[in-house]
C-alpha cells in the first residue's frame, strides 16, 4: 500500500465545497441554504468563503427550522431551481422528516410525473466525537429505505465532490450523508485515515469540472483474493485498517467502497463475493434492518452457491451510542470488529 | 420599514363602495358559476364514493367555495397555490377540468395525477397548482418555497398558501410563518377557518383562536380577515393581501451591492408591503371526511350556516342589482350539473392505470427497476 501521496493535500470537506461552488457557477438555479452556512462560514466551514464569492440571494442563513428551510427548498426544488439544504447535522433532520421522507422523494409521483424535485440535502452524519446519543445518527438504514430518493455515503475527498457534484446535478432528491470525523480527512498530518489509501483513489483530479462519480457505482478501494469487505463511509477506512492488520496474518482483503446505498450496485458486490467466497459487511447503523442487512441479504441472493461460509454483519453495537469515549469506540464497526469477523468467517479465528 | 415599492391597488374610493368590488359582469357570472361548478361536482364526488367508486379519504368542499374562488379569483394563473387535503375545489376554482379531477378519485389513468394521488392529491401543473398535501400543515414550508422561487427568479408572482384550522397547531406551520417574515417572502397564508380541525373545535385545540391577529403580529405579516361565505368580500379581501404580496423582496437588501444593509426590522403591527396571513371564516356542511357521523356538532348549527349559503347570496345579491337575471343563474347551474355528472361518466368510461405504471414517476432521472420498459420485479 502506498503510504504517502502528495495529491492528498485536499480536505474531505474542501471538496464538498468544490463540488459546490464549481456547480455554482455553471448554474444560477442552485443555492445552499442551511444554518450558519453564509455568515458563520458554515458551523463546520464546508461553506466557508462562499457567501463572499456567491452573495446572499445564493448562500442564505436560516434559522434553526429544518422542518421550515427543509420544506422550503422542497418548494422550491417543485419550480425547478436546485436547492442545497445542509443540515449541521442528519441527527437535526428528523424534525424535519415530514418534509425530506413524505414530501421530497413522493411529489413526482403524487403527482403522476408533473413536479419533480431535484434537491440536495447533505451534513454530517454518523458518530462524531463524543456527541452522545442525539447527535450521533447514521441516517442511512432509515433513508434508504424510502423509493423515490437516492443517497450517497462518501468515504473520501474523491468521492465527497464526485458523489457531490452528480447529485447536484441529478433530478432527484439526493441525500448526502458526510461525516464530521472526516471533513478534516486529508489535512496534512492526519494520521487517522490517509495511510491506508492508494494515492489515484484519494483525491479528485485537479482543475476538471466536469469530474462526477455516477451514483450507483462501487469502488473496489482494495483489491484481494481471501474475503469481500463491503462498507461506505467512514467504516471503509475501518475495514482499510483491518486489511492492514490482516495482510499481516497472511490475510488478502478486498475491499468494496459501496458509495451509494441508493441505487445499490449489488452487481459489483457479487462479483467481488463470487471471486473471493467470503463476504463481511461492515455498517455504521444498528443491526436490526440496516443497509448492512440488506446488502447481505442480497448477497445471499446473488452468490448462495458461491458462499464458502455465511455472511459476518459488523455493526454499530445496539445500543444508544454513548458519550464515553472508549464505550463510543468499541461500540463503532471498528478495525479490529471487522478484522476479528474476517478471520471468523474465513476459518482463521 | 420594507424598502419595497408600494404596488397596493387598495384604496380606490369608487371599489371601496361598490359592494361588487369592481368586478365586471362577466367576472362576477364566473365566480358564481365556478362556485356552482364546486358544489355540484362535490355532490356527484359524494355519491361515487357512497357506491364505492372512490376509495381512500375524501373530503368534500361544500360550504367552503367562496373561499377558492374568491381567493383565487384575486391571483394571476400563474401565482403558485398549495393546499391541504381539502383540494377538489382549489383545482377546479384554478381552472382544473372536472373530468382530469374526478378520474383522479377513480384512479384512472386520465386523472391528473394519473390515478396515483387521489382525492387528497391534486396536482396541475399548466394551472400552478402545486397540490393537495395530506400531513397537515406540511404544505405550508413548500408554500414557502413557491415564493421563494419567485423571488429569486426576481419574478412577480405571489403563492397562496391554504391551510385548515387543524393545522395551526402543527410547528411547520409556525416555521413557514416565520421563514416568510424573515425573508419578506410573497406569499399570503390563507387560514380557511372553518371551526372544526376533524371533530375539534378550534377553541379547544388553538390557543388565542378568537384572536388570529395576535398570531400575525407575533410573526409580523399583514393580517386581513374576510367572510367566507361572502365571495365577494373574499375577493375584495385577497385583492389587498394579494396585491401587497406581489413583488415583495428581501428587507434592506441592496439589489446594487448584492448585500444586506441592516439587519431586517418590522414595524410593531406588521408591515405593509410582504407576506400576509388571511383569516378567512367559513363553514362545511358535510361532516371531515365521507366517514364522520359528526356528532360533535348540531344540526341547528349547520342549518344556521347553511342558511347563509355562499352560492344563494351572490345569486340574490347579482339579481337584486340587476347584475344577473334568475334565468342566467338557473343556466350557470344547468351547466354545472352538467360537466359534473359528464365528469363521472368520463372517469367511468376512462382506461384503468396499467400496472406497468406502477414503477413509473418515481424517479426522474430512473435506474434499475424504475426505468420505462424494465421487467416489474413483481413480475419478472
Amino acid at each position: 500500500m502506498v503510504a504517502q501521496d502528495d495529491s492528498r493535500k485536499i480536505q474531505y470537506r474542501e471538496a464538498l465545497r468544490q463540488a459546490m461552488e464549481e456547480e455554482m457557477r455553471k448554474d444560477d438555479d442552485i443555492f445552499l441554504m442551511g444554518e450558519e452556512v453564509a455568515e458563520y462560514n458554515g458551523a463546520y466551514k464546508v461553506s466557508e468563503g462562499m457567501l463572499d464569492e456567491f452573495g446572499p440571494r445564493r448562500i442564505v442563513d436560516s434559522p434553526i427550522s429544518e422542518t421550515g428551510f427543509a420544506g422550503l427548498g422542497i418548494g422550491a426544488a417543485m419550480t425547478g431551481l436546485k436547492p442545497i439544504i445542509e443540515f449541521m447535522s442528519w441527527s437535526f433532520c428528523l424534525v424535519s422528516a415530514d418534509q425530506i421522507i413524505n414530501n421530497a422523494p413522493k411529489m413526482l409521483y403524487m403527482s403522476g410525473g408533473q413536479f419533480g424535485c431535484p434537491i440536495v440535502f447533505r451534513g454530517n452524519n454518523g458518530a462524531g466525537g463524543q456527541l452522545g446519543s442525539t447527535h450521533s445518527w447514521s441516517v442511512e438504514s432509515m433513508f434508504s429505505s424510502v423509493p423515490g430518493l437516492k443517497l450517497a455515503v462518501p468515504a473520501t475527498p474523491r468521492d465527497a465532490k464526485g458523489l457531490l457534484k452528480a447529485g447536484i446535478q441529478d433530478p432527484d432528491p439526493f441525500f448526502n450523508l458526510e461525516s464530521e470525523r472526516m471533513l478534516g480527512m486529508g489535512a496534512r498530518g492526519d494520521k487517522d485515515f490517509s495511510r491506508y489509501l492508494h494515492g489515484g483513489l484519494w483525491a479528485p483530479p485537479e482543475n476538471d469540472d466536469d469530474f462526477v462519480i455516477p451514483l450507483g457505482q462501487c469502488e473496489v478501494i482494495k483489491e484481494g483474493t481471501d474475503c469481500t469487505v463491503v462498507s461506505a463511509g467512514r467504516p471503509v477506512h475501518f475495514a482499510l485498517e483491518a486489511a492492514e492488520a490482516l495482510e499481516k496474518e497472511g490475510l488478502d482483503i478486498e475491499v468494496i467502497n459501496v458509495r451509494t446505498y441508493r441505487p445499490l450496485d449489488i452487481e459489483t458486490i457479487a462479483r467481488s463475493v463470487s471471486k473471493t467466497n467470503y463476504c463481511v459487511v461492515a455498517d455504521q447503523s444498528w443491526p436490526f434492518a440496516s443497509v448492512g442487512a440488506e446488502v447481505a441479504s442480497q448477497v445471499y441472493e446473488r452468490c448462495f452457491d458461491d458462499l464458502d461460509n455465511s455472511v459476518k454483519r459488523v455493526h454499530n453495537d445496539d445500543v444508544p451510542a454513548p458519550y464515553n469515549r472508549e464505550m463510543e469506540q468499541e461500540m463503532l464497526p471498528n478495525a479490529r470488529k471487522i478484522a476479528e469477523a474476517v478471520r471468523q468467517v474465513t476459518y482463521n479465528a | 420599514m420594507s424598502s419595497a415599492s408600494p404596488s397596493v391597488k387598495e384604496g380606490e374610493p369608487s371599489v371601496a363602495a361598490d359592494p361588487f368590488v369592481g368586478l365586471s359582469d362577466e367576472r362576477l357570472h364566473g365566480m358564481l358559476y365556478d362556485m356552482m361548478l364546486i358544489r355540484r361536482f362535490e355532490e356527484r364526488t359524494m355519491q361515487a364514493y357512497q357506491q364505492a367508486k372512490i376509495g381512500g379519504f375524501c373530503h368534500i368542499y361544500i360550504g367552503q367555495e367562496a373561499t377558492a374562488v374568491g381567493s383565487v379569483g384575486a391571483t394571476n394563473n400563474d401565482d403558485p397555490i398549495v393546499t391541504a387535503y381539502r383540494d377538489h375545489g382549489h383545482a377546479l376554482a384554478r381552472g382544473m377540468d372536472p373530468n382530469a379531477c374526478m378520474a383522479e378519485m377513480f384512479g384512472k389513468v386520465t386523472g391528473c395525477a394519473k390515478g396515483k394521488g387521489g382525492s387528497m392529491h391534486m396536482f396541475d401543473k399548466p394551472n400552478a397548482m402545486y397540490g393537495g398535501h395530506a400531513i397537515v400543515g406540511g404544505q405550508n414550508p413548500l408554500g414557502c418555497g413557491l415564493a421563494w422561487a419567485a423571488q429569486y427568479r426576481g419574478e412577480d408572482k405571489v403563492a397562496l398558501c391554504y391551510m385548515g384550522d387543524g393545522a395551526l397547531n402543527q410547528g411547520a406551520t409556525h416555521e413557514a410563518m416565520n421563514l416568510a417574515s424573515i425573508y419578506n417572502l410573497p406569499i399570503v397564508f390563507v387560514l380557511e377557518n372553518n371551526g372544526y380541525s376533524m371533530g375539534t373545535d378550534i377553541a379547544r385545540g388553538t390557543s388565542m383562536a378568537h384572536d388570529q391577529k395576535s398570531r400575525a403580529e407575533a410573526y409580523g405579516l399583514r393580517y386581513f380577515e374576510c367572510d367566507g361565505q361572502d365571495v365577494l368580500d373574499t375577493y375584495g379581501t385577497f385583492k389587498k393581501a394579494v396585491d401587497g404580496a406581489r413583488g415583495a423582496r428581501p428587507i434592506n437588501y441592496n439589489e446594487k451591492t448584492g448585500k444586506r444593509d441592516s439587519l431586517p426590522s418590522y414595524d410593531r403591527d406588521g408591515r405593509t408591503q410582504g407576506p400576509a396571513y388571511v383569516n378567512v371564516k367559513t363553514y362545511r356542511y358535510w361532516g371531515h371526511s365521507m366517514s364522520d357521523p359528526q356528532k360533535y356538532r348540531s344540526k341547528d348549527e349547520v342549518k344556521t350556516k347553511q342558511d347563509i349559503d355562499c352560492i344563494n347570496r351572490l345569486v340574490v345579491q347579482l339579481q337584486d342589482a340587476g347584475r344577473a337575471t334568475e334565468a342566467q343563474c338557473e343556466a350557470m347551474d344547468t351547466k354545472a350539473q352538467e360537466l359534473a355528472k359528464a365528469a363521472i361518466a368520463f372517469a367511468e368510461s376512462s382506461d384503468p392505470m396499467p400496472i406497468e405504471e406502477l414503477y413509473t414517476d418515481v424517479y426522474a432521472n430512473p435506474f434499475g427497476p424504475y426505468v420505462k420498459g424494465a421487467p416489474n420485479p413483481d413480475f419478472a
